[in-house]
C-alpha cells in the first residue's frame, strides 16, 4: 500500500539510529559544584534501522537501556549525542522539524493509567493531540470516537468515561486509540502489554496487528517477554547494558542465536515440557551496574565461552550477508579462532 | 551521610544571610523618619545629622547592611533606641524567658499530643478517635489570645488561683524556682500548649493509623508478637517523626510568642517585640527579628540533622 | 492509506456536531457528593453560611447603631433588655458590633488566603514545570521567606508597614504565599513526570497548552484544599494584629480589635470580654473542619 508520505520509497529504512549515547550523570553524592564523578551509561552508542513496515522486537533485561531508547526515539529525553534520521531525513533539521516528527512518531507506555489525565474523559484524551495540530475540535472527537470503535470500545459507552472507570486492557486500547490519532507511520511499544493478564494481553496484541495491517504501521516492540516477541516481530534487536548484542529475523535470533547472551536469554525460557526441566541458572550473577561496566566485552564477567581477550577488547558489531549481526569476539575473524571448542557449536544450527 | 549534612548546613547559610537582609529590609521600609521616634520636635539640624551619623542612616544602603551583619556576627546589635540599653543584652534577656514557658509548653503539648494520636491512631474511626481527633482539632483552631484571656478569668478573675500577668510577685523579672514564681508560669504555657498539641495529635495519628495498616504488622503479629509488642514497634517507627514536629513547634512557639506574651505581660522576646514595634525602636527591633528568626532557621537545621541520623529510611538525595 | 479519511458513513463531518454522548460524573462532582455525606464538614458548612449571611446582612439586620456610644449603658451583661449580648467599654450594643465585625474578621481571613493562593499558584506551578535551574532559584527565594516562623513575619511585615487594613492584608498575604508555593511546586513537579505528560509532550503540544490542559487539573485541586485549611490561621493572624493594634483602627468593629479593647472588662463582664473571641472561634473551628472534609473526600482512592 503506497503512503503518500512516504518519501525514500521502501527500501529506505523509516527509523535510522545513529550511535546514539545517553548518560545519566550521578550528582548529589558529594559536595555541591563538585564535577559528577560518574554518570549511568543507559544508552551507550546504539546502532540500527527500523524498516517500513516491519514488527521490531527489542528485548533485554532491566536496565539494559530498551526504555531510555525508547524515550529518545520519541525526543522525550535528548541525546547526548548521535542522531536519528526518519525517512532519510534528519530529525530536527528544518526538512523535518522535531514537530513534524512528532506527528509521525507516536508512543504507548506500559503503565495503562498514568497514562491518561485522570482527569480527563477518553474522548478528550485521545482528541487532544489531533487539536494541539490544529483540528477542529468537533472533527477532533469524530476522530477520537472513531478510534475507540476501531479499537473495540463502543463509543457510545466508553466514550463519556474517566480513566479510572476502565479496566487495564481497555485503559491500554484507549492509549492505543491515541497514539493513532495523529495518523502516525511509527508506533513505539514501551512494554505496552506487560502489564496486562495473559488473555487480555492476547487481545491486545492481535489488535495491534489488525491495527498495522490496516493502517499500514511500523512497530517498535519493546518487552521482556521473550514469547511475546516472537509472536509479533519479524526481526528482533537484543540489548545489554546500553548496547545492541545481536539483531537478525525473528527465526534467526530465536533458533540460531549467536550471541552468549541471548542464548542464554532463550534457556532461561521456562519450557512447557516437564521432562525439560532447567537444573541450572543459564546466567550466572546480577547484572552488572550501569554505571561501571565491566571492561572490554561488557558481557564476559557472565560470558560461558569467555576468554581472556574477551576482557581486554570490546568487539565491535558486524552483520552476515543474512542480516544477522553480532557483536562478538567469537564472530570477529581474527579472534574467532580463540574460542576452539566453542566455534563447533557455532555451525550447529 | 557526612556529605548530607556538609550540604545541608552549606544550604543554611545563604537563608540565614537571606534572612538577615529580610531583617534588614523590614526596617527600611516602614514608613515615616526612624530618628522621628527619639527626637524632640524642635530638635536643630545639627542634632539630627549627629544622630543619623551615630546612627549610621546616613550611609547607603549596602554599606548599612554589611555594618550591620559584621557587627551582629560579633555580638553586637547596637543599641535600642528607646531605653539606650544595648540590644543584645536585652534580647539575651528576654530569650531565656520566653524558652521558659515555650519549653514548658511544648512539653505539656507533645505529653497530650502524643497521648491523645496515639489513643486516636489505634482505636481509629471508634468514638474515642472522634473525641481525640476533636481535641486536636480544637486544639488547631482556638485562638490563643483569646484562651488566655479566657483561662485569665477562670483562673483569675474568678477563682483567684493563679496570676493573671507578669513573671513574678510585683512585676519583678528576678527569676527564682519556687512555687510563688512557677505559679506565674503555668497558664502562659498552658495556653502556649494548645496549638503544638493539636499538630502533634494530627500528626501522631496519622503516623499510627499509617504504621498499623501496613502489612508487616499483620506478619508481626502472624508470629506471635503480643500486642505490646506491636504497642512497642509503632512508638519506635513514630518516634523520630513526632519528635521532629516536636522540635519545630518549639521553633514556632519562641518565634511566635508575642500573642500570648503579651495577654500575659510575660517579659519575654514577644513583649519586647510588641515595645519595639510601638516605640518605632528599629535597633530592637532588628536584633529581635534576627535572633529569633536566625533561632528558627538553625533549630530546623538541627531537626533536619538529627532526622536524619535517627531514621535511616530518610533518603536524602 | 487512512481507514480514518475514507469512512464513508459520515461524509463532510466538519458541519456535524457530534452528538453528546452520556459523560461519566466528573472528579468535582465525586468530590461533592462524598462531601455531602460527611456529618460535620455539612455541621461546619452550615455554620459557615450563617456565619457569612449574618456579617453579609449585618448593615439590615442589625438590632441597633454600633456606633452609638452611652455611658449610662457601659459593661452591661449579656441578657439585658435591648441588649442582648451585653454592652462594651463605651456602651455600644455588642452584638451589633460582632455582626458588623464580622464581616472584616471575615474578609481580613479570607481576602489573604485567595490572593496569596493566586500568587503562589502562579510561581509554584511556574517553577514546578520548568524545573531544574529556574525551579531551584525560584524556590531558594521563597525558602527565606519560608525561614520565618509565620506570627513573626506577619508582626514584623505589620510592624514595619504600620497599622491599617491594607497594610495587614499585605503582610498576611506575604506570608502565606511561600507556603502555598511550596505545595504547588511539589504537586505539579510530581504531575510533571507523569506518563501523560509525557504523552502530551509527545503529541507536539506546547508547554503553555500542556500546563492549561493537563497540569491545571490535576494541581488546582489539592492547592485549593490546602489553602482552605489556611483559611483560619490567617482568622486568627488578622484578628491577632487587630488585638496587638496593627490591623484593623477603631472604632471599626473587628473582633479581634474588641478583644483588645475588652481586656480591660474582663474583671468586670468576663462572658462580654470573652464574647469576641468565641466567634473567632467558632468560625476558624469550622473551617478546618470543612477542610477536613474536603480533604478526606479527595483523598479516596479510585
Amino acid at each position: 500500500m503506497t503512503d503518500e508520505r512516504d518519501i525514500g520509497g521502501p527500501r529506505q529504512p523509516l527509523l535510522q539510529v545513529r550511535d546514539l549515547l545517553k548518560h545519566f550523570p550521578l550528582k548529589g553524592k558529594g559536595l555541591p559544584f563538585a564535577s559528577p564523578r560518574s554518570a549511568v551509561r543507559a544508552v551507550d552508542g546504539v546502532n540500527f534501522d527500523i524498516l517500513k513496515g516491519e514488527t521490531l522486537g527489542v528485548v533485554g533485561e532491566s536496565g539494559c537501556g530498551k526504555s531510555t531508547t525508547a524515550r529518545v526515539l520519541m525526543q522525550l529525553i535528548n541525546q547526548d549525542s548521535g542522531e536519528l534520521v526518519f525517512d532519510g531525513e534528519t530529525v530536527g533539521s528544518r526538512a523535518l522539524p522535531l514537530r513534524q516528527f512528532r506527528r509521525q512518531t507516536q508512543m504507548v507506555f506500559q503503565d495503562s493509567y498514568s497514562s491518561l489525565n485522570p482527569r480527563m474523559t477518553i474522548e478528550d484524551s485521545i482528541a487532544f493531540a489531533p487539536t494541539v495540530h490544529g483540528l477542529p475540535p468537533r472533527e477532533a472527537i469524530t476522530r477520537a470516537r472513531d478510534l475507540l470503535a476501531r479499537v473495540g470500545l463502543q463509543p457510545e459507552r466508553f466514550a463519556g468515561r474517566y480513566p479510572h472507570e476502565l479496566s487495564g486492557g481497555q485503559r491500554q486500547r484507549v492509549n492505543i486509540a491515541r497514539a493513532l490519532a495523529l495518523e502516525p507511520r511509527l508506533v513505539i511499544l514501551d512494554e505496552a502489554v506487560s502489564a496486562l493478564d495473559k488473555s487480555v494481553e492476547a487481545q491486545v496484541l492481535n489488535l495491534l496487528l489488525d491495527l498495522k495491517q490496516e493502517f499500514g504501521l511500523t512497530y517498535l516492540f519493546i518487552s521482556h517477554d521473550l514469547n511475546v516477541v516472537r509472536f509479533i516481530s519479524d526481526r528482533v534487536l537484543v540489548m545489554y547494558l546500553g548496547q545492541v548484542v545481536e539483531i537478525g529475523s525473528s527465526d534467526q535470533v530465536f533458533d540460531r542465536p549467536k550471541h552468549p547472551y541471548t542464548r542464554a536469554l532463550l534457556k532461561s525460557m521456562p519450557s512447557m515440557d516437564p521432562l525439560q526441566r532447567t537444573m541450572e541458572a543459564p546466567l550466572a550473577g546480577d547484572p552488572p551496574n550501569p554505571i561501571n561496566p565491566p571492561g572490554g566485552c561488557r558481557f564476559h564477567t557472565r560470558c560461558a565461552y569467555a576468554q581472556t581477550v574477551c576482557s581486554q577488547r570490546a568487539p565491535t558489531f558486524s552483520s552476515d550477508d543474512a542480516g544477522h549481526g553480532v557483536a562478538c569476539l567469537r564472530y570477529e575473524a581474527d579472534t574467532a579462532s580463540l574460542f576452539a571448542h566453542a566455534s563447533s557449536e557455532v555451525s550447529h544450527a | 551521610m557526612i556529605s548530607y549534612l556538609i550540604r545541608r548546613v552549606l544550604y543554611a547559610m545563604p537563608i540565614m544571610l537571606g534572612v538577615a537582609f529580610l531583617c534588614f529590609m523590614l526596617v527600611h521600609i516602614a514608613p515615616g523618619d526612624p530618628l522621628v521616634a527619639i527626637l524632640p520636635p524642635d530638635a536643630s539640624v545639627d542634632l539630627q545629622k549627629q544622630l543619623m551619623e551615630l546612627y549610621g542612616f546616613n550611609r547607603s544602603y549596602p554599606e548599612q547592611f554589611f555594618s550591620w551583619v559584621w557587627r551582629a556576627m560579633h555580638g553586637d546589635l547596637g543599641s535600642s533606641i528607646a531605653t539606650g540599653r544595648p540590644v543584645a543584652q536585652e534580647v539575651f534577656k528576654a530569650v531565656g524567658n520566653t524558652f521558659m514557658i515555650a519549653a514548658l509548653a511544648t512539653l505539656i503539648g507533645f505529653f497530650f499530643g502524643a497521648l491523645f494520636g496515639f489513643v486516636a491512631g489505634y482505636f481509629r474511626n471508634s468514638w474515642v478517635d472522634k473525641i481525640a481527633s476533636f481535641i486536636s482539632v480544637v486544639g488547631v483552631s482556638v485562638p490563643h489570645y483569646w484562651l488566655g484571656m479566657v483561662l485569665v478569668i477562670i483562673f483569675s478573675s474568678q477563682l483567684m488561683w493563679l496570676p493573671a500577668t507578669g513573671a513574678g510577685p510585683d512585676g519583678s523579672a528576678a527569676w527564682i524556682w519556687d512555687f510563688e514564681h512557677v505559679k506565674y508560669l503555668i497558664m502562659p504555657a498552658v495556653t502556649m500548649s494548645f496549638i503544638p498539641m493539636g499538630i502533634i495529635a494530627r500528626t501522631v495519628r496519622a503516623l499510627v493509623a499509617d504504621i498499623l495498616s501496613q502489612e508487616f504488622v499483620i506478619g508481626l503479629k502472624a508470629r506471635g508478637l503480643g500486642e505490646f509488642g506491636v504497642f512497642r514497634h509503632v512508638v519506635k517507627n513514630c518516634a523520630p517523626t513526632a519528635m521532629a514536629v516536636m522540635g519545630l513547634q518549639l521553633g514556632y512557639l519562641l518565634g511566635g510568642s508575642i500573642l500570648i506574651e503579651t495577654v500575659f505581660s510575660w517579659p519575654g522576646t514577644g513583649f519586647l517585640l510588641n515595645q519595639a514595634i510601638f516605640q518605632r525602636d528599629l535597633p530592637l527591633l532588628q536584633g529581635t527579628i534576627l535572633v529569633l528568626a536566625l533561632f528558627f532557621v538553625s533549630l530546623n537545621l538541627l531537626v533536619d540533622i538529627l532526622q536524619t541520623v535517627f531514621d535511616p529510611r530518610i533518603e536524602r538525595a | 492509506m487512512s481507514t480514518l479519511q475514507a469512512t464513508a458513513a459520515t461524509p463532510a463531518t466538519s458541519a456535524v456536531t457530534p452528538p453528546a454522548y452520556k459523560r461519566s460524573r466528573g472528579h468535582w462532582a465525586n468530590v461533592a457528593a462524598r462531601i455531602v455525606r460527611n456529618p460535620l464538614a455539612m455541621t461546619a458548612a452550615v455554620i459557615l453560611l450563617a456565619l457569612i449571611g449574618v456579617a453579609v446582612f449585618a448593615p439590615w439586620i442589625m438590632p441597633a447603631d454600633p456606633f452609638a456610644t452611652s455611658m449610662f449603658t457601659r459593661l452591661k451583661p449579656i441578657g439585658t433588655p435591648g441588649h442582648v449580648f451585653g454592652t462594651d467599654e463605651l456602651g455600644r450594643d455588642l452584638l451589633s458590633r460582632l455582626m458588623l465585625g464580622g464581616r472584616l474578621s471575615l474578609f481580613m481571613g479570607i481576602t489573604p488566603v485567595l490572593m496569596a493562593f493566586v500568587i503562589g499558584s502562579g510561581i509554584g506551578i511556574f517553577a514546578g514545570y520548568a524545573g531544574g535551574f529556574i525551579n531551584t532559584a525560584i524556590m531558594r527565594t521563597i525558602d527565606v521567606l519560608y525561614a520565618f516562623p509565620s506570627v513573626l513575619l506577619a508582626i514584623a511585615l505589620s510592624g514595619a508597614l504600620g497599622a491599617g487594613i491594607v497594610n495587614a492584608l499585605t503582610s498576611l498575604t506575604i506570608v502565606f504565599i511561600p507556603q502555598i508555593a511550596r505545595i504547588a511546586e511539589s504537586v505539579t513537579t510530581q504531575v510533571r513526570r507523569s506518563d501523560y505528560v509525557d504523552a502530551a509532550r509527545a503529541s507536539g503540544a506546547s508547554a503553555f497548552t500542556i500546563v492549561r490542559a493537563h497540569v491545571l487539573g490535576n494541581v488546582l485541586g489539592p492547592i485549593f484544599v490546602y489553602s482552605t485549611s489556611l483559611i483560619s490561621v490567617s482568622m486568627i493572624l488578622a484578628s491577632g494584629l487587630s488585638f496587638l493594634g496593627l490591623g484593623v483602627k477603631p472604632p471599626e468593629p473587628e473582633w479581634g480589635l474588641m478583644l483588645n479593647t475588652l481586656r480591660t472588662a474582663i474583671y468586670t463582664q468576663p462572658w462580654v470580654a470573652a464574647l469576641p473571641g468565641a466567634f473567632i472561634f467558632i468560625t476558624s473551628i469550622s473551617f478546618n473542619m470543612l477542610s477536613d472534609g474536603l480533604r478526606s473526600a479527595m483523598e479516596v482512592k479510585q
